[in-house]
This record gives C-alpha cells, sequence and structure tokens, in this order.
C-alpha cells in the first residue's frame, strides 16, 4: 500500500512527466522558461493549483452529476487561479509581472484539467493529493531544467549569478531557441528514458 | 491605417503561436496532416473572434460596470466553454457540413489558451500600433485584432502542418522521432517569422 | 443538473469575492509600495515628496511629483509613457530644476527579453542618463546623432527610452517656465 502511495507520487517525474512522456502544458513550458528563476516560479505557481483543485475535486466528484462534471472542474481550478493571482499580485509583484498572462492562463493548462478528469475525479482525496503533488513536482523540474538550459545558452548565467561576461547566444532567451532547447531535451530524454 | 497595422501585427509580428507560444498543445497536436490542420484553423478562428465578441461585451458592461474584475478569469472560462458548446449545437442544426469538417475540433477549442489568452489580453492589456498612443481597444479594434489573431494562428498551423507532411517522408534519426523534430522544425520557422519584427 | 452547476459557481464566486475583499489592501498597498520606491529612486534622498499632479506629458495624461526641502524645490518626478518595441513603455524620470536628469527608472516595459529588455539591466545604458545635462546635451541616440549610447541591436529600445525623458523634459519645461 505504502509502495502504491509512492508510485502515485514519483510516477510524475518520468514514467509520466508531463513535459517530456505526456506533452502536456506545453504553451507554459515555452513561453515562461526564458530564465531558471522563471521556470521554477511556474512550475511552483502550476503545482499549487494542481494540488488544490485535485484535492477538491477528488472530494467533490462524486456529487457531481455526469453531464456537467467538466464546467464544474473548470470553474473549481479557476477559483483556485483567480485566488493564485491575488495572492502574488500581493506578495510578489514581481514575479506577477514577468509571468503574465500565463497565470491566469493555468485554467486551461491541460495538466490541471487531465488530472483532475483522469485521477482525481476517480481517487481519494490522499491519493490526488500526491498525485498533484507528484505531477506538479515533475512539471516544476521539467520547466526549471528547460529554464537552466535556456538561461546557460542565452544569458551566460545561472539563476541570475552570470559566469559569462557579456551575452550568450540571445536565441535562446527569444522565442525560437524555447522550441529549440525543448526539442533538443526531449531528444535526451527519449535517450536515458531509452537505456533504463 | 491603424486597422492595418492590427492586422499586420496581429498576423506576422506577434504571430500568437510563433511568438508568444499560445495553443501550443493543438498545434503540435493536429499539425500531422494539412487537411486537419485546416478544419482545427477554421475552428479556432470562428470561436475566437466569436469568443472575444461576447467577452469584451460581458466585460464592459457586466464586470467592469459592477466592479467584478477580479471574477474575470472564471467568467470568461465559462463563456468560452458555453460557447463552444453552443456553436456545437447550432452548427450541427444549420449546416451539418460544416459541422462535419469542425465538428471533432470544437470540443478541443475549450481548453486551447489561445482563446483565452486573446479574450484577457483585449481586456487587461493596453496596446500601441505605429505611433498611436497606448490605448485600450474598443470594441471594433478588438474584434479586428481577435480575427486577425486567428487568422496568425491558422496561417501557422497550416504552414507547420505543410512541413509536417514532408517530414513524415524523410528519415529522421530515431531520438528525433515525432515531436522532437516537430520542435525543432517550429523553432527554425519561428526564427523565419522573428525577421518581421520591428515591422510595425 | 443545472442546479449544480450554479451552487457551485455561487459557492465559488462567493469564495473568490471573500478572497478578494482580504487581498485587495495588501495588493494596493504592494502597488503602491513599487510606484513610491520608483519615485523614490529618481529623486535626491532628503526631501519630501508630494502627492501626485496632473499634467500631460508627450500629448497624454500622465502626471508628476515634487520633491521639497523645506521651501527648496530639489527635483521633479514625472511619469512618461512611449511606444517601444513590444507595446507601451513607461518611465519615472527624476529632473532638477535647472535640466539635470536625476535619474530614470522603468516602471513597466513589453521589450524583447535579451535585447530591449536590458534597459532595466544594462547598467551602462541606464547610468549614462545621471546627470544629463537636458541643455548642454541632445537627448536622442549616436544614430540620430544624440549623446546617448544605445542598447546594442536594440536601437527602437533606446530611442523610446530617450524620447520618454526628452517628453518628460518638455512637459515640465511647459509648466515650470524655464
Amino acid at each position: 500500500m505504502a509502495n502504491d502511495r509512492l508510485k502515485v507520487f514519483t510516477k510524475g517525474f518520468l514514467k509520466e512527466n508531463p513535459t517530456f512522456v505526456l506533452l502536456l502544458g506545453m504553451c507554459p513550458t515555452l513561453a515562461t522558461t526564458t530564465s531558471a528563476i522563471n521556470g521554477l516560479s511556474m512550475g511552483l505557481a502550476t503545482l499549487f493549483v494542481l494540488m488544490l483543485s485535485n484535492v477538491v475535486i477528488s472530494a467533490i466528484a462524486p456529487l457531481v452529476p455526469d453531464k456537467v462534471h467538466i464546467p464544474v472542474y473548470i470553474v473549481v481550478i479557476a477559483t483556485f487561479v483567480t485566488i493564485l493571482q491575488f495572492v502574488m499580485q500581493a506578495f510578489t509583484p514581481e514575479m506577477y509581472k514577468t509571468l503574465g498572462l500565463f497565470i491566469p492562463l493555468i485554467v486551461v493548462n491541460c495538466i490541471v484539467l487531465g488530472r483532475a478528469e483522469a485521477f482525481a475525479s476517480k481517487n481519494g482525496i490522499l491519493d490526488s493529493l500526491l498525485d498533484g503533488l507528484g505531477i506538479g513536482l515533475g512539471f516544476t523540474a521539467s520547466l526549471t531544467v528547460i529554464g537552466i538550459v535556456r538561461e546557460i545558452l542565452g544569458s551566460g548565467s545561472i539563476f541570475g549569478w552570470k559566469f559569462l561576461s557579456g551575452d550568450g547566444m540571445l536565441i535562446f532567451v527569444m522565442a525560437p531557441g524555447a522550441f529549440l532547447a525543448l526539442g533538443y531535451l526531449m531528444v535526451l530524454f527519449n535517450k536515458i528514458a531509452k537505456k533504463n | 491605417m491603424e486597422f492595418f497595422l492590427i492586422i499586420i501585427s496581429a498576423i506576422f509580428v506577434n504571430n500568437i503561436m510563433l511568438s508568444q507560444f499560445l495553443g501550443t498543445c493543438p498545434f503540435l497536436g493536429v499539425s500531422g496532416k494539412i487537411s486537419t490542420a485546416t478544419g482545427m484553423a477554421g475552428a479556432v478562428c470562428f470561436v475566437i473572434t466569436l469568443a472575444t465578441l461576447v467577452t469584451y461585451l460581458i466585460n464592459k458592461y457586466l464586470l467592469v460596470a459592477f466592479s467584478l474584475e477580479f471574477l474575470q478569469t472564471i467568467a470568461f472560462i465559462l463563456v468560452i466553454a458555453a460557447l463552444v458548446q453552443m456553436v456545437e449545437i447550432v452548427l450541427k442544426k444549420i449546416s451539418p457540413s460544416l459541422y462535419q469538417a469542425l465538428g471533432i475540433f470544437l470540443p478541443l477549442i475549450t481548453t486551447n489558451c489561445a482563446v483565452l489568452g486573446v479574450a484577457l489580453n483585449v481586456c487587461t492589456k493596453e496596446f500601441t500600433f505605429g505611433s498611436a498612443a497606448a490605448h485600450a481597444l474598443n470594441l471594433g479594434e478588438s474584434m479586428v485584432y481577435a480575427l486577425a489573431t486567428a487568422i496568425g494562428y491558422g496561417m501557422a498551423l497550416i504552414l507547420f502542418a505543410g512541413l509536417r507532411e514532408h517530414l513524415e517522408l524523410n528519415s529522421v534519426p530515431k531520438a528525433f522521432k515525432g515531436v522532437p523534430i516537430a520542435l525543432v522544425t517550429c523553432g527554425i520557422l519561428a526564427m523565419a517569422f522573428m525577421g518581421f519584427s520591428g515591422m510595425v | 443538473m443545472a442546479l449544480c452547476l450554479s451552487l457551485v459557481c455561487l459557492v465559488c464566486s462567493g469564495l473568490l469575492g471573500g478572497v478578494y475583499a482580504l487581498t485587495a489592501e495588501p495588493i494596493a498597498r504592494t502597488n503602491a509600495e513599487i510606484l513610491k520606491a520608483s519615485i523614490a529612486q529618481v529623486l535626491p534622498e532628503g526631501g519630501e515628496i508630494s502627492d501626485a499632479m496632473p499634467l500631460e506629458v508627450g500629448g497624454q495624461p500622465s502626471e508628476y511629483y515634487v520633491s521639497r526641502d523645506g521651501e527648496n524645490v530639489l527635483a521633479y518626478a514625472v511619469k512618461s509613457t512611449v511606444v517601444g518595441f513590444g507595446g507601451p513603455l513607461v518611465l519615472m524620470v527624476g529632473i532638477t530644476p535647472d535640466g539635470q536628469i536625476f535619474n530614470t527608472s522603468v516602471l513597466s516595459h513589453n521589450e524583447t527579453p535579451g535585447l530591449g529588455a536590458k534597459c532595466v539591466s544594462d547598467v551602462h545604458f541606464m547610468d549614462q542618463f545621471k546627470g544629463f545635462d537636458t541643455k548642454s546635451r541632445n537627448l536622442s541616440v549616436k544614430k540620430d546623432g544624440g549623446d546617448v549610447d544605445a542598447i546594442t541591436a536594440s536601437t527602437i529600445t533606446s530611442r523610446a527610452y530617450s524620447l520618454a525623458i526628452s517628453n518628460a523634459v518638455n512637459a515640465l519645461g511647459n509648466i515650470i517656465g524655464e
């Protein structure tokens, strides 16, 4: 039983990694990973929403009629996203400004609705919490890795600490670099995952 | 003149997909064939324009009027979901052939962040086009902006589907097969679109 | 079915209303602090900063602040909005009564990361405006025959930045009457 719980928690990192395996939530993945810290913050913001919405949805799922379950889930998710918006505006205004539109857009992040539909609506509260935490952390890890790679190549720094004077390859901070970095990282991930 | 600038800016310079990354999931999902990409492009154009019209009116006459702006995200997503359902029902009745073509894509659009993204952008951001001062868009400008953005999305989608059809025929290293090579291609396409930057 | 959905909507909007009411004050305070910090950054230390006063900058309604040390005016802070490369670029410009720029700070921008966005991080670019004498030097980029070093590969942003400053200087010149 405890082993199962552990599996629910850890599958988000490799086997069901939302970014590299399930290919979900691509928009924030590409848009907000211009630096490691931005990727990390976006990941944590999504983690927050994912965990809370998973818990609430698993609690209310048995009461919701089948026909309206999607709208109800969306409303629940949107509520947590809006709460997150307020909290970020009040306490981390800089980060809120940087991530901008992509905070409200967590509502339509397929990961959140996907987990609600595929896992939380069919499982208990504790399992759903672990699932949200695991998938959320997997997402955060991928975003941070992409952010680190783009920051190193694009600006010659890690988490804002500069080790190269001058600029890096600027293209990696801009839009095309997002696609390129994600594409090549996915190749690397495929290689490693296949070997195991 | 200003409408022209809005159109150029939304289609090429700030292409919603290639420079703002909105709607990437369906972009990677349905861009395998030109025919499906065209269907998706049509459906997205339709829904984005309609959704922007409705959310603009709701925002202006309901949310702002009663200072309920904090309900924006939740209200918009509900409106979009309801709208998509309605379009589906109406289309089924009025034009079964169009429904056949667009039908399967419609439910997917609710979670296409391009739709919510455009609606939120129009209602919360200030825009600058050419030398005009920064301002919030009025209804006419919003509609033009939404339609042009949707056309830009559709164009990127169809262009990319064309590229991917050719990719299918080539031998690609094993680890690159599928999505990775598509992403790299997309990166190169985005680079090409960077050539438009600074035009408006 | 409809009952369930409307019930959920009702509960959620109620919840949001509550959270909104709770966070409205911290948000307002944070925003006020950010504005205050950016004003303080562009003005010399020690003065008492007035409330916002209306002023037309570059043909658009904007506002300015006066910093006084007793009766003496130490400097003015003028908010100036121009069109940058990616959208509106909003600056706070500190100007001394004799027409020198004291300092500048960016309130908001939409410039390209890695290029124009350096207008908030490129120390050489930002520091060249400190003590810039607008009477003897020309507030436009060197490419246009002025005295401002542009950010590499971001001439449009640099131009907009310079324009924002000169708009602020001109607007202020109109009201204090040189």
